[in-house]
């Protein structure tokens, strides 16, 4: 291998992935450890990465405490009742009682903030979003990182977490290689927080051919948050939790504001309102409890996410589709109108390229609405991600292991996708997740946590080798044919990345299964994966780019397979609308009121699957926030 | 959608080649002019087409859905603060022009250096606060949320 190795030695804080999360951790390990080495490792360019690079045209999680509009536990109880009961409510009360003063801080930074003119506060879509003129959402945290980071290398691919040998299950950094000089990056760190992104691109896409690359979540989310801590032995929790959004067809428009703040609403294909027929049939699926309209109307308790997304499926599947965003009426007040646009423009460009290419004047016609492929992820309507201690002050015994968002290996933090049972945490909950985190890295190291650590040059060794091994399947086995891509002995990523979609949707309960699994389809499809496992040894690569490709397609994988394992372990259906156990219909909460967690032991590659308690901390009577 | 690039308007620069998140945008090796490597890993970002001095690049809608015939234009003043958009639609009946802004401050000169801060005390960094807290959550002198502060009590009991 003639590609050189560069080390970055004596690292305090190591950041991987600088996206929404990876930015917070490294603007607030700087005053925390105003001494510290804090270095960030980033797959693409930290200006546009990560989910927010295209820009945003909402901050989704803000509670207004300072205007008096929500407190922390009111935030708890709406992710808990949207997520069926499965949350973390330390780690969530942790993060909605400080994700304000990181709004603030934007606002400070030049994050253009809309307000309310009347009110003098943000202003409002909806209870927990405020609309913001947020195309340069990324630039401007990213600042925040590049100006308190010693160094920020851009383009390298994390591809490993490297371990202690002095100490058993302590992180000791990173290793990636630079997607454009090919070179060996090796992080020795006391911390390592990890950043990267959950997993689009793991089901088979709606979109085919060119369009392959059109999917909600980004295409560069590669489930490395996942796949780096699994690999590395870390528990995970609630990975069964993958997410299905009812999205704008085709373009995946976001329809938040569509809702919240445009008026609109959905109706059938022959202009019916069809959600409330659905609901008396999903209640006896899911109880009383997580599913009572009446009580919702009443409350304002939101009809959980999920069960909104069953209603439009199988009013799809009686024929009566599609389904349609009634855009018509506020349409036609040029304001709305021009929001409308702006809602597209400033966050999924892709939309606006659509309805142009397809003369959809939504002011003249109400465009189609449809569910997406699923994704696992852990910062929007769903919470994916490792198992992590919580906050001293408010966690239980079974949630504390002394430092805030520190996984199970000591040492290794997570932030925004990479921590399980915090959804709706969205982009300022990220960052705020990455500043607690970074806040507890630093105590860790300053409590004398990290002292010691060693890593060998032999680890290092087998790891390069490792990582440059689909360069080399390729040199050696590409001549064996005379031009083109199918050749005996290897894949190439796509044919790779193709194979497990394909896997996945048909297995794990995809679109074209209508998003139904059962226990014999997972024990199929966790076969085929470990078989899939071994050709991924073989997996070819001709050039740094497909390297990378080739890297991403390993960790979709592992991340594919912790998915099917705890999907396995759930025996009900506690998400409908995400996903149906066929076998296991009715949500059970006698037996499944818990939280899954799982370990995969990295030597032998065998998965220990347990219960972890569920603990409501928050109680359900809501008092007036506004007292 | 997936981008392209322009023949005669592109100078090969490389901005669009270090800014594209998925790695897609690369500069071809004959004609020293950039191009889109692999449109199926395109998300239509527009990343590489704000970034690019000579405006060579362009995005046409996918080809598994998006007739011909459209254009989403773009241009992002630093400068100015703004971005101003343009978009046409096939049939030709509908033209708009809109424009937001992007930032409230020049670039970089309102993020703070944490080097240059008060170190935090023993008793910041043993409490719940983060950096400029308790003062920017609620803009008051009230500190942190806590279980207790907010007239909560850890509920008792665990459900398996």
């Amino acid at each position: 291998m003639a590609y050189k190795t560069i080390v970055e030695d004596n690292i305090d804080v190591l950041v991987a992935g600088a996206g929404l999360g990876g930015t917070g951790a490294a603007f607030e390990a700087r005053y925390w450890g105003q001494d510290k080495k804090i270095v960030i490792a980033e797959k693409a360019n930290i200006d546009r990465s990560g989910a927010v690079a295209q820009g945003l045209y909402a901050i989704n999680c803000y509670m207004g405490t300072r205007f008096g509009e929500n407190n922390p536990e009111d935030h708890v109880r709406y992710a808990r009742i949207d997520l069926m009961g499965m949350v973390r409510e330390d780690l969530l009360f942790d993060m909605a009682r400080h994700v304000d003063s990181t709004v603030h801080n934007f606002e400070d930074w030049g994050l253009p903030i809309m307000r309310d003119k009347e009110k003098g506060s943000f202003l409002r879509e909806g209870r927990w979003q405020i609309m913001i003129h947020g195309e340069s959402y990324k630039p401007i945290v990213a600042e925040a990182a590049k100006k308190n980071a010693d160094k920020v290398f851009n383009r390298i691919c994390v591809t490993h977490l490297l371990m202690d040998e002095a100490k058993e299950n302590r992180v000791a950094g990173a290793v990636g290689f630079n997607v454009r000089t090919g070179d060996f990056h090796v992080f020795k760190s006391k911390t390592v927080i990890c950043g990267a992104g959950g997993a689009s691109n793991i089901f088979k896409p709606r979109s085919v051919g060119e369009g392959a690359g059109r999917v909600w979540y980004a295409p560069w989310s590669s489930g490395s948050a996942y796949a780096l801590m699994i690999n590395a032995g870390a528990k995970m929790t609630q990975m069964e939790n993958r997410i299905v959004l009812a999205r704008f067809k085709d373009g995946y428009g976001p329809v938040g504001a569509y809702f919240l703040h445009l008026k609109t609403y959905t109706q059938n294909a022959y202009g019916e309102e069809y959600e409330s027929k659905w609901f008396p049939e999903l209640q006896k699926l899911v109880g009383k409890e997580y599913l009572d309209p009446e009580v919702s109307h009443l409350t304002h308790r939101p009809i959980p996410t999920c069960l909104r997304n069953h209603c439009i499926i199988h009013e799809v599947n009686a024929g009566r589709g599609p389904i349609h965003m009634v855009t018509m009426h506020s349409f036609q007040d040029p304001h709305l109108e021009e929001i409308g646009w702006h809602n597209f423009l400033g966050m999924t460009v892709g939309q606006a390229v659509l309805w142009a290419a397809t003369d959809v004047d939504p002011k003249n016609e109400n465009p189609e609405l449809t569910t997406s492929e699923p994704y696992v992820m852990g910062s929007h309507a769903t919470g994916c991600g490792a198992w992590c201690s919580g906050p001293e002050d408010i966690s239980p015994p079974e949630y504390f292991w002394g430092y805030n968002r520190m996984t199970t290996i000591e040492g290794l933090f997570g932030a925004g996708d990479a921590v399980g049972g915090t959804p709706h945490a969205f982009s300022s909950g990220s960052f705020t997740e990455g500043r607690l985190a970074a806040k507890a890295a630093c105590k860790y190291i300053d409590d004398g946590k990290a002292e010691g650590i060693t890593v060998s040059e032999k680890q290092i060794f087998d790891r390069k080798e490792e990582v440059f091994k689909p360069l080399e399947h390729y040199k050696v086995h590409r001549n064996e044919i005379v031009a083109g891509t199918v050749n005996p002995n290897y894949h190439n990523p796509r044919q790779a990345l193709d194979r497990l979609q394909k896997l996945m949707d048909e297995y794990g309960g995809g679109v074209t299964v209508n998003y139904m699994t059962n226990d014999k389809l997972l024990s199929i499809g966790l076969k085929k994966l470990k078989i899939m496992e071994e050709d991924l040894e073989k997996i070819a690569a001709q050039d740094l780019h497909e390297l990378l490709r080739a890297w991403e397609v390993k960790h979709r994988h592992r991340a594919s397979e912790c998915v099917l394992q705890h999907t396995l372990f759930r025996k009900e259906t506690r998400w409908p609308g995400y996903y149906y156990r066929g076998d296991a219909m009715k949500l059970d909460d006698e037996n499944w009121h818990v939280l899954t967690v799982s370990r995969r032991d990295p030597k032998t590659g065998e998965y220990t699957m347990e219960k972890a308690p569920l603990y409501h901390l928050v109680d359900d009577d809501e008092v007036a926030a506004a007292e | 959608m997936p981008t392209f690039v322009y023949m005669t308007r592109c100078d090969g620069c490389g901005h669009c080649v270090d800014i594209c998140p998925s790695d897609i945008m690369h500069i071809d090796k004959t004609y020293r002019r950039a191009y889109n490597i692999e449109p199926n890993m395109c998300w239509e970002c527009y990343s590489c087409v704000k970034a690019c001095p000579q405006n060579a690049i362009d995005v046409r809608g996918y080809a598994d859905f998006a007739p011909l015939g459209h254009s989403v234009r773009v241009i992002r003043d630093e400068e100015k603060g703004v971005i101003a958009w343009r978009i046409k639609f096939r049939n030709g009946e509908k033209d708009l022009n809109l424009l937001a802004p992007i930032t409230t401050k020049p670039w970089g000169s309102a993020t703070p250096d944490l080097r240059k801060e008060t170190a935090p005390t023993q008793e910041q960094r043993d409490s719940q606060q983060l950096y400029s807290e308790p003062k920017y959550i609620r803009m008051d002198d009230g500190d942190v949320h806590t279980l207790e502060s907010n007239g909560l009590k850890m509920k008792v009991g665990v459900y398996y």
